[in-house]
């Protein structure tokens, strides 16, 4: 079964996290390449990626006509999608692990982060019934 | 690939790596050698031809590559692996086809379903190391990237490995459960592969033929044993609606709805005679059971003419033998279909206290249909949308949200309360 984890954050959250320290940002990259390394040698890793940041987003609506309306300042406060990794794991226990550890990486002086994960199943095509 | 080429790779794959593993004693490796084997074959065969004994070359270019791999060891390695090579030169390649070859094929089934392996590894392993996919083949099918799937096959053979289990026969008194497990894996192949609506997947490998076609080979091997007939038989009466069974956008027909001059009706023959004679043999199981069930529903013409009754004295066979939650919920439609949906929907609330089916929609989408034969439109609509919720299903989901459309159309007054 494939899982969604889903790393969320406010800006005012990316600002502080760019100014840490260089060791604290190394520890964290070193976190981060040493959890994908992992996931690919058990055979999970279906997909990792990271986005750009909240400076840079934009909510984009039909207008009249359809063209596009873009809405482009945000409360401090707004959480955005950071990153995400999608996991193809046995059950779902083991999808809240990965996200337990995903959650759990070092922060300034090694602290752990438990930085909130939110957890999903990906819909499939396939249905449970031999019809 | 050329298609009548690929097939014969496919077949002979077990057939070589029976021979190579039990001279060379090292399953992992030999996987990866004649997997290399197979893909040279891939290359040259198209463009050089067929070689006139195709199973002696696969035979030979795998085990040079085992050579290979051996003589690339640590030199510790390499005195042991002098002895392996030695052997293997004076070894004329006829010998390697003896009577032996349906026991290795055995052997392999066996081992690549190991019950120390977690399913989705034991279905890779088998579909490439009996199967002969590569794992590109396999990756696509199961819709993960290349070296997630490779990372798979390695971990299994790895976890293989660790067990210490020789690759041998399994003695007779873990045969039956070893079985169990071989089995088990064949069924969820063809699952995966049934059950995947095409659209958007045409091109996906076709896993449930694939399935079929492992079926055959251990029914091949073990004539004897009704339940791997059961099991061939359900695939193949199950099968036979594969065309029916999803429309032109991959949306679900049901059973009911589907058009049944689009059975298969060479396979439904098929796979009765098969059933009838596992039946014969006097040990009967839950895959004949529920072959004889699929049996039914494929001989009736039209929908109305299925004979439920017969469909509910064979459930309730089923489920003596098993205390599934799905065969209680078959189970509940049967009865409904015979005595009145009052008896279905009944049966129906054991399960809601069943820790197994809390929260599965299933439950709920089947509570949906009987209420709608009961009249009750408010209340299907009602578990339609909550069973449209709870399925990872796109296919399903959006049956249900179809369905639940359909009554609120139909009834005079929808109740506001619910929600979309």
């Amino acid at each position: 079964m494939k899982y969604i984890l889903m790393m969320t954050g406010t800006k005012a959250g990316v600002d502080t996290y760019r100014a840490w320290s260089k060791s604290d940002v190394e520890a964290h990259f070193a976190f981060l390449k040493t959890l994908n390394k992992d996931l690919t040698d058990s055979g999970e890793l279906v997909a990792n990626e990271g986005l750009a940041g909240p400076d840079q987003a934009k909510v984009v609506r039909a207008g009249k006509d359809g063209v596009p309306v873009t809405d482009g300042v945000f409360p401090e406060a707004k959480e955005f999608l950071l990153g995400y990794w999608i996991v193809d794991v046995e059950s779902p226990e083991r999808a809240y692990d990965i996200a337990a550890r995903l959650s759990g990486g070092p922060g300034p002086g090694g602290t752990r982060l438990s930085m909130p994960i939110e957890v999903r199943q990906i819909m499939n095509r396939r249905t449970d019934d031999l019809s | 690939m050329d298609i009548p080429i690929e097939h014969l790779l496919r077949e002979l794959a077990p057939q070589v790596l029976g021979p190579v593993v039990r001279r060379f004693h090292d399953f992992a490796a030999a996987e990866d050698a004649v997997q290399e084997a197979l893909v040279a074959a891939a290359l040259q065969w198209p463009r050089e031809g067929v070689p006139e004994n195709p199973r002696g070359w696969l035979i030979q270019v795998a085990s040079r590559r085992m050579m290979d791999y051996l003589r690339s060891e640590e030199s510790r390695r390499r005195r042991e692996a002098e002895v392996a090579i030695q052997g293997s030169i004076l070894a004329p390649t006829q010998d390697l086809g003896n009577e032996t070859d349906q026991d290795d094929t055995l052997t392999l089934v066996f081992m690549c379903c190991h019950p120390s392996l977690t399913p989705s590894s034991a279905i890779a392993l088998t579909l490439r190391a009996v199967g002969g996919l590569t794992t590109a083949e396999i990756a696509s099918a199961f819709l993960v990237p290349e070296a997630t799937m490779a990372q798979r096959i390695s971990r299994a053979k790895h976890t293989i490995k660790a067990s210490g289990v020789p690759v041998q026969m399994p003695t007779s008194h873990e045969r039956a459960e070893r079985l169990r497990a071989v089995l088990h894996v064949l069924y969820l192949i063809f699952n995966e592969g049934y059950t995947s609506s095409s659209g958007p997947h045409l091109q996906r490998l076709e896993l449930s033929q694939e399935a079929i076609r492992l079926a055959r080979s251990v029914h091949t091997l073990l004539p004897d044993d009704a339940e791997v007939a059961g099991l061939l038989a359900l695939m193949l009466l199950t099968d036979v609606r594969r065309m029916a069974r999803t429309g032109q956008d991959g949306e679900l027909i049901p059973l009911t709805k589907q058009d049944r001059t689009l059975w298969d009706r060479a396979e439904i023959s098929e796979g009765i005679a098969l059933l009838t004679s596992a039946l014969a043999k006097g040990s009967i199981g839950a895959y004949q059971l529920q072959a004889a069930i699929a049996a039914v529903h494929d001989e009736a013409m039209q929908a109305e003419d299925t004979d439920w009754t017969q469909i509910l004295a064979l459930y309730d066979l089923l489920k003596r033998m098993s205390d599934n939650p799905m065969v209680i919920l078959n189970h509940a439609i049967a009865a409904a279909m015979v005595h009145g949906p009052s008896k279905g929907l009944e049966l129906l609330r054991a399960l809601d206290s069943d820790a197994r089916m809390a929260g599965h929609h299933r439950l709920d989408a089947v509570r949906a249909h009987l209420l709608e034969m009961a009249g009750d439109y408010q209340g299907a609509i009602n578990s339609y949308r909550i069973a449209a919720s709870r399925t990872t299903s796109i296919p399903e989901r959006n049956y249900l949200i179809t369905q639940a459309a359909r009554l609120s159309e139909n009834t005079t007054s929808p109740d506001p309360t619910i929600p979309a």
